[in-house]
């Protein structure tokens, strides 16, 4: 394993990646949700390998059991927003029986209203981002059009270099050597001043006998 | 002439041209046989371009989700094909089963029927593949729709992966010469998106107004075009409608105007109908009551 890797390893190894990705989905649902004083935001995360939309994260309504959900990636209005890349706005989805039915069937929870836009990170396609049910003003504004694209740029953004990480740590499972360092590099980085000095001179030692 | 419909024109002049047009040069004495008719008026204005228009026979193919059937705002299609991909990984043009997996498709095609009633509406669906096959199907569904020789194609979707781009350029230059109108959504996030970008098809974004007819001419381009694209009351799944904002909405309106304009004036090549919508444009001198 040559240096590089080794670093990117450690540095990987040191994030606590999962948690951070479980808290950055939370926190871009919630904010999503607060910006647009909505009743609830949530995001479907893309499943390359499945070729599947997994629903990952929920803010506003009491449907976190539902996170872990599966469907297809190219049916219905997620799906045609992730396909062709290209945010909507809707409202009076109850209208649509098939809507209406298929996310009664999946999340529980019927909404009147939404936003949906892709999570694009420059030509990577990452999930959709759903706001759902904003107060009903009388008329939608180009402006919250743009913000929501703004926003959900913003989060692909993050996604990205968090799953990044993510996977990276994936990698490191069974690789003995690099986890071993890996999990040395993040003790070190929780210790205090004086023994994270000690640490540091005990690995500069070892270092000197293993060359 | 200007009674004529695109379909005649298709059927009785093109050859003639085909036998005038010298192909990549122009000697002096076949300067005569390419005279451009000259019944421009004076002024290009709504009255000259869309006047007692109904988009009759025109055909505009919606490049989308899939249209419903039998849509009480849509009417009859003239066709419905999907676009799949074979168990040998090929895509192949298929009759329609399924109709639209989302209504969009449906919506776009009942903004079209809303102001070029008599337009014949085809529907090449392109979606249902998985998000993996996306690209693919926009490809190959884009690719058979010009084959088809369609006068309009509203593309409300754009794809970011620019292994794609090269390709989309070169298909959508080939509708151009071919005389088929690409009508493409702009992307209004901040990532870089075709096949709207390209100066070959007719890029459109969207204004607050709600006027289907008003639409601006942008100075600042790569998008060219403001329609109509928020709050509009668009049909959708279940024989019923949906309210519905986005760039996708305003990309339908441009491309039934195209289809009034055509219908009135079928010779006009994409270049020509460029300059009458620029010409008609809400901001524009003949765009002005």
């Amino acid at each position: 394993m040559n240096e590089e890797t080794l670093r990117a390893a450690v540095a990987a190894g040191v994030m606590p990646a999962e948690a951070r990705f479980a808290a950055l989905l939370r926190s871009i649902v919630e904010v999503a949700r607060a910006i647009f004083s909505a009743k609830a935001s949530s995001i479907f995360l893309l499943d390359e390998e499945t070729d599947e939309l997994v629903f990952a994260a929920v803010a506003g309504e009491d449907e976190q059991g539902l996170v872990g959900v599966r469907m297809p990636s190219s049916k219905g209005i997620a799906g045609w927003v992730l396909s062709s890349r290209t945010p909507l706005v809707l409202d009076d989805i109850t209208q649509d029986p098939r809507h209406a039915r298929d996310v009664a069937e999946s999340t529980g929870y019927v909404p009147k209203g939404m936003m949906a836009v892709p999570l694009l990170d420059e030509e990577r396609a990452l999930g959709v981002l759903q706001v759902l049910d904003r107060p009903q003003r009388s008329r939608f504004s180009l402006q919250e059009m743009e913000l929501l694209g703004l926003f959900a740029s913003q989060a692909a953004v993050a996604l990205d270099l968090v799953g990044s990480a993510r996977r990276a740590r994936a990698a490191l499972e069974g690789s003995g050597e690099v986890v071993a360092v890996a999990r040395v590099a993040a003790a070190l980085d929780r210790l205090e001043d004086e023994r994270r000095e000690d640490a540091l001179a005990l690995l500069a030692a070892l270092e000197r006998v293993l060359s | 002439m200007l009674e004529e419909t695109r379909a005649h024109q298709a059927e009785g002049d093109h050859a003639e041209d085909d036998d005038v047009l010298p192909a990549w040069s122009l000697p002096r004495d076949a300067v005569g046989g390419i005279e451009i008719s000259d019944d421009w008026p004076e002024r290009v204005d709504r009255e000259w371009a869309l006047d007692g228009s109904t988009g009759r026979g025109v055909r505009i193919c919606i490049l989308d989700s899939g249209v419903e059937p039998a849509h009480p705002l849509v009417g009859d299609l003239a066709g419905a094909i999907a676009i799949e991909v074979g168990e040998d990984g090929e895509t192949r043009a298929v009759a329609d089963t399924e109709g639209d997996l989302c209504g969009h498709g449906t919506a776009c095609a009942g903004i079209v029927r809303s102001i070029a009633p008599e337009a014949e509406i085809y529907s090449v669906r392109v979606l249902g593949a998985g998000f993996t096959g996306s690209g693919k199907l926009l490809l190959a569904g884009l690719r058979w729709a010009v084959e088809q020789g369609y006068d309009v194609i509203n593309m409300s979707l754009s794809t970011t992966k620019r292994t794609f781009a090269e390709l989309l350029h070169e298909i959508a230059d080939t509708a151009y010469f071919k005389r088929t109108v690409l009508v493409a959504s702009a992307h209004n996030m901040p990532v870089e998106s075709y096949p709207w970008r390209f100066s070959s098809v007719i890029s459109v974004g969207s204004h607050e107004e709600e006027d289907p007819l008003t639409f601006y001419a942008n100075p600042n381009p790569p998008v060219e075009f403001f329609a109509r694209g928020v709050d509009v009351d668009v049909a959708w799944l279940g024989g019923g409608s949906i309210r519905a904002t986005g760039n996708s909405f305003a990309t339908p309106a441009i491309a039934a105007i195209c289809t009034l304009v055509l219908s009135k004036h079928p010779r006009l090549t994409p270049f020509q109908l460029k300059s009458v919508l620029y010409l008609i444009a809400s901001n524009v001198g003949g765009g002005r009551p």
